[in-house]
């Protein structure tokens, strides 16, 4: 499976003959979990396994809600009420699986930082880079339709204003938008098909998972250097690499319990925190909320829906060249999936022949910066587009100018103008530097530029 | 290329695929592709639409698509909202202070000049004050004296689908609390993001004090 030199299973035992020739099962799974992995990873390459530990708990639990759950509109706030007050042990599986979402997003932001920041989306792992955006893209669809179940007032209202993006489209839009909801408004026709959904494309995600993992796989993992692993015999790459099974399994585990810890606080102590208490208010078609918020994962996202109006030159230009047909609701909403395509095409649009940022000093800055400006965008599209003075438009338009300024303007640059530092010459260089021969490797030498 | 030119089968050939002579020739194993591809095409066609299509409104959603309202307990300066095709109709009965407000208002001021009136025969009509009003009741069928008092329209903001708040934002019309729309006492954008007017849907009296939306 892995482009790595490394030992093969050979079948012993008899019975484990007798498997191996007619179907080569166990040879498969002995390749996946013994894979050469770069023996430098640091604390950031656990997120993955996070992910694979949420997305499974979160298809567990979900289908025992499903057991449980109504998909009517007169009956579904309340059988959610009811797994909360009557099912045996409802109230914990609601509470893990709606926090569940977050977890998820939270791995996967870090997840995706991680990729940024050492470069693991450049040549050749690109398709395991395409793949991951289209999880992304998933993940946010079927967190939104579950958001949508409960049939609290943010779930119905949350669902007009998101496939009133689908509405904006020209010509077609509305028809686009009566085909999603199937009425002309949102109602029992669209609560029962989000709700079929939300069940189908989490199977669809785990699917994307195994291709994910196996694209990894063949191209063998990026590393904290950037420096790929030498593949010139068995013996040299055994020198930059460790099997994942059990050095890298038992470290992945050591970071899932610490950060279940933190989850499973939240779930027990506080469990609505980072949800809407407007959710807990059935849903009323004739009352909107004072504020839709989308959930937290959302917001940035959101933010930059909201900040080309029509007040924006660049809105009012595309206006113009465009005869009208993109208008300021159609570019927001362009903006908002555009910001997903730019994240997707980062491979390309990153000149720079050095992977990790460890090695790019301009890098470093624009990308810490990259960072915060998503936490500011997060921040941002929670607020009323009123409150700070009526500021808010401004600041998610910066916030949303620098977003696309990084794949578009500054990574292409970056390429061209930085003078990189010299990365070292091989993982096992890398290692011997951070880690003292002396004492097994407990005592780390840290990196001075982190 | 030479190993694909050299015959393949030996006896079970129904005719070569090119006559001997280079004119090409159709043969019966040419004719079993394209009436295959050809059913194969049609049957993902009917069956990709079937599932596409059953998203669509269905019969009973498209039947509930009429209804009356009595509004004789609206006074003026109120509002009954009441749910219609599964949207917020906003009918309201106007203070003559609104009336005037609205009237005041230059079409060049507007966002969005067009009436939004599903009403008016001409779809470009403006959206002055009075395209946008709905007449009083008129026993005989001819078109009513309309002073302005009502106004009914559907309570969706035309930006991404909030309802609007009533009596409120910079117009002192409606506001839609989820990206700042600011609509005037006509239900015209006049600032935010919303790109068109409330829509005006189809709507008559047919008795004194009794709408019939759609």
């Amino acid at each position: 499976m892995s482009g790595i030199p490394h030992d093969h299973y050979e079948p012993s035992s008899r019975p484990e003959k007798w498997l191996h020739r007619r179907l080569p099962i166990v040879s498969l799974l002995y390749d996946v979990v013994m894979i050469p992995t770069p023996k430098n990873l640091n604390w950031m390459w656990i997120w993955g396994v996070v992910l694979m530990f949420a997305l499974i708990s979160q298809i567990l639990t979900g289908i025992v809600l499903a057991m449980h759950y109504q998909p009517n509109v007169q009956l579904a706030f309340a059988s959610v009420e009811s797994i909360m007050r009557d099912v045996n042990g409802g109230t914990f599986l609601r509470y893990f699986h709606a926090n569940g979402a977050s977890l998820m997003f939270f791995a996967v932001y870090m997840h995706i930082f991680r990729s940024l920041y050492y470069g693991n989306y450049k040549t050749p792992r690109e398709v395991t880079w395409i793949i991951g955006t289209l999880m992304l893209v998933l993940m946010m669809a079927i967190a939104f339709m579950g958001y949508v179940l409960p049939w609290g007032q943010m779930s119905l209202h949350g669902t007009a204003v998101i496939t009133g993006l689908f509405g904006a489209v020209p010509f077609v839009g509305e028809s686009i938008q009566t085909w999603l909801l199937g009425a002309g408004a949102v109602g029992q026709p669209a609560l029962n098909r989000f709700f079929s959904l939300h069940y189908l494309l989490p199977f669809i995600l785990l699917g994307l998972t195994v291709v994910h993992v196996w694209a990894f796989h063949h191209t063998g993992n990026n590393n904290p250097t950037g420096v790929e692993v030498r593949r010139g015999s068995k013996e040299e790459a055994q020198r930059d690499t460790v099997p994942f099974w059990p050095y890298f399994v038992i470290k992945d585990l050591l970071a899932l319990v610490v950060v279940l810890i933190v989850f499973v606080a939240i779930v027990g102590f506080m469990p609505n925190y980072l949800g809407s208490p407007e959710n807990y208010v059935p849903a009323n078609p004739l009352k909107t909320p004072p504020e839709i918020v989308p959930e937290w994962y959302l917001l940035p996202f959101y933010a930059i829906l909201r900040a080309f109006t029509n007040d924006v030159w660049l809105v009012i230009a595309v206006d113009w060249v465009t005869f009208g047909i993109i208008d300021a609701k159609f570019f927001g909403v362009l903006a908002m999936f555009g910001s997903l395509v730019v994240l997707g095409l980062a491979p390309w649009l990153d000149t720079s022949l050095i992977r990790s940022g460890r090695y790019r000093p301009m890098f470093k800055w624009w990308f810490w910066l990259f960072v915060v400006n998503f936490v500011m965008l997060m921040w941002a599209g929670a607020m009323s587009p009123e409150a700070l003075g009526g500021w808010i438009p401004a600041i998610s338009l910066l916030g949303a100018s620098y977003y696309f300024a990084y794949f578009l303007v500054i990574l292409p640059i970056l390429g061209v103008i930085e003078r990189p530092l010299a990365p070292p010459a091989s993982i096992e260089a890398d290692f011997a530097a951070h880690y003292d021969a002396q004492t097994g490797g407990t005592h780390t030498i840290p990196t001075p530029a982190e | 290329m030479s190993d694909i030119a050299a015959p393949r089968h030996d006896g079970l050939h129904d005719g070569p695929h090119e006559a001997p002579h280079g004119s090409p020739r159709g043969t019966r194993r040419d004719f079993i592709y394209y009436a295959t591809a050809g059913a194969g095409a049609v049957a993902v066609g009917a069956a990709g639409w079937t599932l596409v299509n059953q998203m669509n409104p269905s019969a009973d959603v498209l039947a509930l698509s009429t209804i009356r309202v009595d509004v004789s307990g609206v006074a003026v300066g109120t509002q009954l909202t009441v749910l219609w095709q599964g949207k917020p109709v906003f009918i309201r009965a106007r203070t003559p202070e609104e009336i005037e407000a609205a009237r005041a208002v230059a079409i060049s001021d507007l966002v969005d000049p067009n009436a939004e009136n599903a009403n008016l025969t001409d779809a470009s009509a403006q959206a002055t004050d009075q395209n946008r009003t709905t007449p009083p009741f008129s026993p005989d069928g001819s078109p009513a004296a309309d002073d302005g008092t009502w106004l009914v329209q559907v309570g969706v903001c035309t930006h991404l689908g909030c309802v609007p708040l009533g009596q409120a934002g910079d117009y002192g019309g409606w506001f839609c609390p989820c990206h700042g729309s600011h609509y005037d006492t006509a239900g015209r954008i006049r600032r935010g993001p919303a790109p068109r007017n409330l829509l005006v849907p189809r709507t008559a009296f047919v008795e004194a004090s009794v709408i019939q939306l759609g």
